[in-house]
């Protein structure tokens, strides 16, 4: 995961190569808490988070599965983040580079995702958790980006617990 | 096939016919599910059967061969097939990108004729191809109605696609204008009907959610096609829906107490109709 993220900042930066640093992508620190279930099977939640800004399609940042299943087979319960799956996931290729990555289990974990340039204005940001044998919830979470800067928070009930983000240049 | 169709106009067209009166019964294609991830190896099972209550079995199976259009616009081959008392199954490997059509197609004739002075019915199962053979030499006061049907379903590995909803022009039909794998609760949904490829103007569209054995109501939505042929329903819930629009006259209202029975209005010499079950997914 980490390597790939770095690989596109490469890129990212190689096209903006030249500008002032403000110029170049900014990244998006995400903090997520998976709630602990006391449930008989418990399975890691399907979790797609993705970007949205008016009058742009969907963008998917990060769509965590069972990546490591032989034949690709994980993807065949993507559609079940079903949100996501209607707004991108289903006009896309899997495993896709910089997005795939590993489920993970209960507990809070920080991500940190290039999002490439965004510019000034209101973005949401939705986070998708469908679980086998469980639920299925998505948090919003509007920010507005000032400046390459920002900053949202948002909390689930079920499936998700707090969600906090932060832009920086 | 025109020409066979003008001249059925002409005999039945002032006759009131003694036909079996439509069953009540809905036919239904189920599918398990309608959304695929579009990986190439993937199966989906149906149900095929005939029910007043959706989607329960309490009926006969239906004896008809569903075809099953893949998204390249080929029919594909039912895999697995069985049928039980009160339902046919069959299952479809999804091995194409894009949007499949189930559809189980009819086209039957009902109706009548005198041979020596009795009237006699039509036998079960004529269609318009063999109902030459079915009307003996000799006989006089031909009445016959077509009923043609289409019942569909429509299941998307990947990405919605449109190829598929290509209208034949023969009969009602179904054109999407939202389509009916991209169905969301809450949102609304616009289909165009067409009848032999032209609009189907102002005929009555019945929108019925599954499981009503746990309800009390039937959460009926009726609805009519405006002057384009088109529709528009907005899903109150998440779950599989039953579409249904027809061309036959409607009942008449029962008689007040007392009054006597209305007749029935006269049998037209064609009836068609279109049913499809669709699913509508949560937000």
């Amino acid at each position: 995961m980490q390597i790939r993220h770095s690989l596109i900042l490469t890129g990212i930066a190689a096209v903006g190569a030249g500008a002032a640093p403000s110029a170049l992508a900014e990244t998006l620190d995400l903090t997520v808490t998976l709630p602990r279930m006391t449930v008989a099977e418990y399975h890691p939640p399907y979790v797609a988070i993705w970007l949205e800004k008016e009058g742009s399609p969907a963008r998917t940042l990060s769509v965590w599965y069972d990546v490591d299943k032989p034949k690709n087979a994980g993807t065949k319960w993507l559609r079940d983040i079903r949100l996501w799956w209607r707004v991108s996931g289903r006009s896309m290729q899997f495993p896709a580079d910089g997005v795939s990555g590993a489920t993970r289990g209960p507990g809070t974990h920080k991500v940190s995702i290039p999002a490439g340039k965004l510019g000034n204005g209101a973005y949401t940001l939705v986070i998708e958790a469908s679980r086998e044998a469980g639920g299925r919830e998505a948090v919003r979470v509007p920010f507005t980006v000032s400046g390459g800067k920002g900053s949202g928070k948002a909390a689930g009930t079920s499936e998700l617990g707090a969600v906090a983000l932060t832009v920086k240049p | 096939m025109k020409i066979f169709r003008l001249s059925l106009m002409a005999t039945a067209a002032a006759a009131t016919l003694a036909l079996p009166t439509i069953a009540s019964a809905r036919l239904w294609l189920l599918p398990s599910e309608t959304m695929f991830a579009g990986n190439g190896d993937e199966w989906v099972t149906v149900d095929f059967a005939n029910s007043t209550d959706l989607f329960y079995f309490d009926h006969p199976a239906p004896q008809m061969e569903p075809v099953i259009f893949a998204p390249d616009g080929t029919q594909v081959q039912a895999e697995n097939k069985g049928k039980g008392r009160f339902r046919a199954t069959f299952d479809i490997h999804l091995t194409q990108k894009g949007t499949y059509k189930v559809a189980a197609i009819s086209n039957a004739v009902f109706g009548s004729y005198t041979l020596n002075g009795e009237e006699k019915r039509l036998p079960r199962g004529t269609t318009a191809e063999t109902l030459a053979q079915a009307i003996p030499a000799g006989a006089t006061d031909v009445k016959t109605t077509v009923m043609a049907g289409r019942v569909e379903t429509f299941l998307t590995a990947g990405e919605p696609t449109n190829t598929v909803f290509k209208a034949t022009g023969e009969g009602l039909e179904m054109v999407p204008v939202t389509h009916p794998n991209d169905l969301i609760a809450g949102e609304k949904a616009t289909f165009q009907f067409l009848l032999n490829g032209k609009p189907a103007a102002n005929l009555p569209v019945v929108a019925i959610p599954g499981g009503v054995r746990y309800r009390g109501d039937l959460k009926q939505v009726d609805a009519r096609t405006d002057a384009e042929g088109k529709v528009t329903f907005t899903w109150s819930d998440a779950g599989m829906y039953w579409i249904s629009v027809t061309t036959a006259p409607p009942r008449p209202a029962p008689a007040a107490e007392g009054a006597p029975r209305p007749e029935p209005a006269p049998r037209p010499p064609r009836i068609d109709s279109y049913a499809a079950t669709f699913e509508v997914l949560g937000s």
